[in-house]
């Protein structure tokens, strides 16, 4: 006789209380595969964890971006924010589509430069550029962006008795209501800061002023303090021309734009709450237009947007290792991913599915990560069907920061896999190996055992 | 571990425990459980009987057992 399917025991407790003003939730449903590529062949050829990029998704972010503003606005140029994501094949998409290079170190200028962008096409941000790093960006004459008085100071000397004067912009930092306010990024608006870096520069003779720039912060939830910044970029633009008759080519409104990923302590998950890129579009395009421009003197926006153009064209694969059940009587699960590689799930509450089916009870869960860490927590609190080891998960829009901040600790760092748009995968970074590891150490010889 | 005697199963899965007022919900599995623990019967015949039914291993059931004893214990279904 054959046997019936098995279920593993489980109770629920039942609470008697006001129902959701949202209804009642949608259950889980189980993802078996990632553009049309199942999850278990993607884990049988490349390990567990990996991560998977979705070249698709990439593509459809960056275009519905793009027409966002260049339908509102005549003169639109993106710069792709390596920081967020700079595996050679993700920036090469990018730029593919028309993106420049968004750098704010001499690690990123070089890769930039490697990657066949051209000098002039690449943006130099960042508060730590060191006196090298500006000669090269000199030398391949990249729009540099000043971030404080030492580094124009410093820049002052190094462009001295050059023919081509280099090309710079200033950083600005401005109450654009949003607090706390992020004055660290340039000089400030409101003290008259960046007024004087800008006297600075033009009355040197020495640079270009061509931008004005600047980077009001991370994850923003407001569209107005892009409206605020705009108009405040606009008036110091519109001031150079009238005051110091000197025309700025471009103002770059830095990034900030926020991915649907749900912010932890958030009453809401992100879908419901994030402006639409086209939401900031409007505001940021109104606000120039309605500036007083002539039309056909506009400056060049300049958008450095990461977050919002891959986070949702990022997942994580991995696998159940064990479960178990707290002190409290809490449901845990442990996975084979931790927090070193999934840096987001500090400030993210990431969605996670099954990627295989499921009974239909759903228990309420920590998921914890396989590092000898108490901090090493994926999610505190989340409702999924009972999971058994080795049954895989799928970590939802994963794309941004986590394959530039991740940690090697204890474990090696797994491989990074890119679904192209005719669903043919390739390994775009590999698994690391010990030996990889190990390559960098140097073992003084009074200590050196080994074979 | 028993089953306190004054909880109240149904064969759907539902439980309500008089005393404190709480109830709950259990899958199939855990209906099936209630209801043998209910009849007195020992852990090792409820454990057979399973084994005998359903498609699970040794010890798999023995694992979920543990973690089942522990809901129970939780839930201040049991004897104490």
């Amino acid at each position: 006789m054959e046997k019936l399917p098995y279920q593993k025991p489980y109770i629920k407790k039942l609470h008697a209380g006001a129902m959701n003003k949202f209804g009642t939730r949608t259950g889980v449903q189980p993802v078996k595969s990632i553009e049309g590529v199942s999850v278990k062949s993607l884990i049988e050829n490349y390990g567990s964890p990996v991560f998977v990029l979705s070249e698709k998704q990439i593509r459809r972010n960056y275009r519905a971006a793009y027409r966002a503003f260049s339908t509102r606005y005549p003169k639109v140029q993106f710069a792709w924010s390596y920081k967020t994501n700079y595996l050679n094949a993700v920036c090469q998409i990018f730029h593919q589509e028309g993106s420049w290079a968004e750098v704010v170190s001499g690690f990123e200028y070089r890769k930039a430069l490697d990657n066949g962008v051209p000098g002039n096409k690449i943006i130099f941000n960042g508060p730590g550029k060191s006196s090298d790093n500006l000669q090269l960006a000199i030398e391949h004459d990249s729009m540099i962006h000043i971030d404080h008085f030492d580094e124009l100071t410093l820049l002052l000397g190094l462009s001295k008795n050059l023919s081509n004067k280099p090309r710079v912009a200033i950083r600005v930092n401005m109450d654009t209501g949003v607090y706390p306010l992020w004055d660290r990024f340039g000089f400030n608006y409101e003290n008259g800061e960046a007024w004087s870096a800008i006297n600075k520069i033009i009355t040197s003779g020495s640079l270009q002023l061509v931008g004005l720039h600047c980077h009001i912060g991370t994850y923003m939830l407001s569209t107005d303090a892009y409206g605020i910044a705009a108009n405040k970029l606009a008036q110091l633009a519109v001031s150079c021309q009238t005051q110091l008759n000197h025309k700025i080519e471009y103002l770059d409104l830095g990034g900030g734009f926020p991915s649907t990923n749900t912010l932890k302590g958030a009453y809401l998950p992100g879908n419901d709450t994030v402006p639409t890129v086209d939401d900031f579009a409007e505001v940021i395009t109104s606000a120039l237009l309605n500036f007083g421009f002539a039309n056909d003197d506009l400056p060049l926006l300049i958008l450095e947007s990461g977050r919002v153009l891959i986070d949702d064209a990022g997942y994580l694969l991995g696998t159940v290792i064990a479960n178990k059940r707290l002190a409290n009587g809490k449901a845990a699960t442990i996975v084979d991913f931790g927090v070193n590689i999934l840096f987001t799930s500090f400030w993210y509450e990431h969605q996670v599915s099954p990627a295989q089916d499921f009974v239909a009870h759903n228990e309420n869960m920590v998921i914890y990560g396989p590092l000898c860490m108490n901090i090493d927590v994926i999610r505190e609190s989340i409702n999924l069907p009972a999971l058994n080891p080795g049954d895989q998960l799928v970590v939802h829009k994963v794309g941004a920061y986590n394959m530039t901040q991740w940690m090697q600790f204890i474990t090696l760092r797994p491989a990074v896999v890119l679904i192209d748009e005719k669903l043919r995968t390739h390994l775009i970074r590999k698994n690391e190996t010990l030996e990889y590891t190990a390559e960098p150490e140097l073992v003084p010889a009074h200590l050196n055992n080994s074979k | 571990m028993k089953l306190k005697s004054n909880i109240a199963t149904s064969e759907n899965g539902f439980i309500f425990n008089p005393a404190t007022g709480d109830s709950f919900s259990g899958n199939g599995m855990a209906a099936q459980l209630l209801a043998a623990m209910k009849n007195g019967k020992t852990n090792a015949e409820i454990k057979q009987d399973i084994l005998n039914r359903y498609d699970v291993s040794e010890n798999q059931l023995d694992r979920d057992w543990d973690d089942w004893m522990l809901q129970l214990k939780e839930a201040n279904l049991l004897e104490i």
